[in-house]
């Protein structure tokens, strides 16, 4: 029997780098699934109180979002820019864009921070007395509005120390032309990171 | 192409491999697939013992009405911890934690596993839930006591400590993610040269499709216990009534995972007993392509009937009537299996080791577990039996009659080519029998109560009840004696049992068979070419059955 259509010869290899993407992009749909439940719950609150998560969207700032947005997806870009520099030898230029990314992605941080404490200064908060005056509909609204971007904000976060550890690893010339699957992996995730808030953006922002 | 260019002394076994760590940190800081395999199944054990404590005093509490020996509350924490515990921490990592680190690498022809730092990794967050559950007992606030299902919205309003229970299982969630991440990597990219997908053992074919549930049904039980534990630290309100939530979309989404997990806990069983049946009756498996593709299919169908669990909860009547077809359909590719391994084993030439022994009784166990599962099924009956202890009686038929006995007979199995050691046979099958006994002796008399109405989970029974209690707490101590005989024959098994290299003990044809016993630090001197079927047994060839008979 012939052992010519098999994956002959990939099990004494050490580095195994279509592994590893495979592996990456398998975390990835765990994650999408993670916040896949959140989705769910969106989408059946949505459902049943329609008129109250159109209300209750004026609240948020658009342009904050819009803002955001922006910067999310320039930092997109940044990633993938530092990724196909380090393809071609370009570690100077790699390192200062993968900076460019951290920047930007504290930036989209800092705006998160403002806009969050500006919404619990106006008294909308879990819990607080004004946002329990309002329809259930609100209520979930905000209840959802707070962990979803909650848990894109501690995704960000992670983001950033993974970037953060690829830019030592870039400077160290342990990521170099030959092996750049660990700054490819944590620009796949940052990518993820970019994409779960491009479906929050409308669903919290532009549903007013 | 096999050339060996490592620099790693692969002449001594695992066992005995000296790194850059010694003592107990060569165990816990060590990427060893085999070590890691080890570690899970010493931390599982002793989840395991705590866990069958729990249930030992739940049994001996329902020996009589009213109270024999705990309070109420106390009772309510006990199930559960038995059933956290038993879950998270013994069923759930049993097989593809243990004996799947273990075997994987080595049955497909590999020296380790694809992400061997995350799979320590994973170990390292399986012992920190583990800790953080049994943690939860202790701290101040009394133990959890909502039920393992932590259904709202008693789960956001009770004062016990709830909370590190849901970060406990968090975490194991993410362990199991890794785990099932790995293994699916590991098969797609490591298979020896020649072993194509068809010459897998049945047993990876069930971790297989074990780790695809791990990977995609995890995350969702994931955020939706984070989501219970938001909602107790900061009133979100998306499962309070009160504040517009909706509780039974928290049941859905709890069995959207929590069903397909079940079948994360019974089909690495049905692999090792896939393994097992053709080794003891020396004949090819019948059928092997269906026991592969019925994996996959256990896995597909199994994650589409979850809202059986909540026939009672309130659902419009076609949901119900789908949610009630697809879990017969279900029902399909678990009989395959069964008529197949009962296929192998016609006219096999049957030895009647303690390994066969667990495996049968896993066969007839499971039928009992399934086809009581096909009676919930039905809408009708459903709702006469719903949360009773019919219910218990059949999971832990497929639980622990299934799964448990499916580790029972892993351990048996590989035992000796895992430490190289030979267990005394007599002894491993008193404690079988004694087991089985006290299994049936436990749980038959719960389908009876069950089914004449005694309702799960409560503390006191009315008298009518108090002989099925009685014979099912006396059962209790029956079981725990056979499994005392058993792990004490094991144990006496790992530190005197007579020494072995044989590497075959049983006659298997699988490639860990075919490696030193116990296995060296990188699985295989070379790795090896596969050439044909994993089981190829050559039943008609005289020879080859009186070497057999010879090596036994």
């Amino acid at each position: 029997m012939s052992s010519t259509e098999h994956t002959a010869g990939v099990s004494h290899v050490h580095r195994d780098d279509e592994g590893a993407r495979l592996g990456m992009w398998l975390f990835l749909f765990t994650e999408l699934l993670l916040f896949g439940g959140l989705f769910l719950l969106y989408s059946v609150y949505r459902y049943l109180n329609q008129d109250a998560f159109h209300l209750a969207a004026k609240e948020l700032n658009t342009l904050f979002g819009t803002f955001n947005t922006v910067i999310l997806l320039t930092s997109s870009l940044t990633m993938a820019l530092a990724i196909a520099a380090i393809q071609r030898g370009k570690k100077t230029l790699s390192v200062v864009l993968q900076l460019a990314t951290l920047f930007m992605a504290f930036g989209f941080l800092v705006n998160k921070y403002i806009e969050w404490t500006a919404k619990i200064h106006h008294g909308i908060y879990p819990g607080s007395e004004i946002l329990l005056d309002k329809s259930s509909g609100e209520i979930l609204f905000f209840g959802l509005y707070y962990s979803m971007t909650g848990l894109h904000g501690l995704h960000v976060i992670i983001g950033m120390a993974l970037i953060g550890y690829m830019t030592r690893l870039t400077v160290n010339g342990v990521i170099n032309k030959d092996s750049f699957v660990k700054l490819e992996s944590a620009g796949l995730y940052w990518h993820l990171v970019d994409l779960i808030w491009i479906f929050l953006f409308p669903l919290f922002y532009l549903i007013t | 192409m096999s050339t060996h260019t490592s620099k790693v002394d692969n002449s001594v076994s695992y066992l005995e491999y000296q790194g850059k760590h010694k003592g107990l940190k060569a165990w816990i800081f060590s990427t060893d697939h085999k070590r890691i395999g080890l570690l899970y199944l010493v931390t599982m054990l002793f989840f395991f013992s705590i866990g069958v404590t729990f249930g030992f005093l739940m049994r001996l509490e329902l020996l009589t009405p009213g109270k024999t020996i705990i309070d109420p509350q106390t009772y309510n924490s006990f199930f559960t911890l038995h059933g956290i515990i038993m879950i998270f921490l013994f069923i759930i990592p049993g097989l593809p934690a243990v004996f799947g680190n273990f075997f994987l690498p080595i049955m497909i022809g590999a020296k380790d596993v694809s992400f061997p730092r995350i799979n320590l990794l994973s170990w390292w967050l399986f012992l920190l839930g583990g800790i953080l559950a049994i943690v939860s007992v202790i701290m101040p606030g009394g133990a959890v006591d909502t039920g393992w299902t932590f259904y709202v919205p008693y789960s956001v309003r009770t004062g016990t400590n709830v909370w590190p229970a849901l970060l406990a299982a968090f975490i194991l969630g993410f362990s199991s993610i890794l785990t099932g991440l790995n293994f699916v990597t590991t098969v797609h990219r490591l298979r020896a040269p020649g072993m194509s997908w068809f010459r897998l053992p049945l047993f990876i074919w069930s971790l297989y499709s074990t780790a695809w549930i791990q990977v995609l049904a995890t995350p969702i039980i994931g955020i939706t216990l984070l989501m219970v534990f938001f909602e107790r630290v900061f009133g979100f309100g998306v499962f309070d009534p009160a504040l517009g939530g909706d509780p039974v979309l928290y049941q859905h989404l709890f069995w959207i995972y929590s069903h397909p997990a079940v079948y994360i806990m019974i089909l690495p069983a049905m692999g090792v007993i896939s393994e097992i049946i053709p080794v003891f009756s020396r004949r090819t498996i019948f059928g092997y392509k269906f026991i592969a593709f019925s994996s996959i299919a256990i896995a597909f169908f199994g994650s589409l009937v979850w809202a059986h669990h909540m026939f009672t909860a309130g659902m419009s009547s076609p949901a119900m009537f789908i949610f009630s077809l697809l879990t017969f359909i279900v029902a399909i590719p678990s009989a395959i299996k069964v008529f197949n391994w009962v296929s192998t084993l016609y006219k096999g030439s049957i030895q009647t080791d303690p390994p066969l022994l667990y495996a049968l009784a896993f066969i007839f166990l499971f039928a009992i577990g399934g086809f009581t599962g096909l009676i919930q099924g039905a809408l009708s009956v459903n709702m006469h039996i719903h949360d009773t202890s019919f219910i218990v009686a059949h999971f832990h038929y497929v639980m622990f009659g299934g799964t448990g006995f499916g580790i029972f007979a892993a351990l048996h199995y590989w035992f000796p080519k895992m430490f190289g050691r030979k267990y005394n046979l007599k002894t491993a099958k008193v404690g079988f029998w004694t087991l089985f006994v006290g299994f049936n002796v436990l749980y038959f008399p719960m389908f009876i109560m069950g089914w004449l109405g005694m309702p799960r989970r409560y503390y006191d029974y009315l008298p009518e009840f108090h002989i099925y209690h009685s014979i099912s707490t006396y059962g209790s101590w029956i079981l725990i004696t056979g499994l005392i005989i058993m792990f004490t024959n094991l144990y006496i098994g790992y530190k005197r049992g007579a020494v072995t290299t044989e590497e075959n003990p049983w006659g298997g044809e699988t490639l860990e068979w075919q490696t030193m016993t116990p296995p060296p630090i990188e699985n295989f001197d070379v790795i090896p070419e596969v050439t044909g079927d994993p089981y190829g047994y050559k039943q008609n060839d005289e020879n080859e059955t009186v070497k057999v008979k010879e090596a036994l």
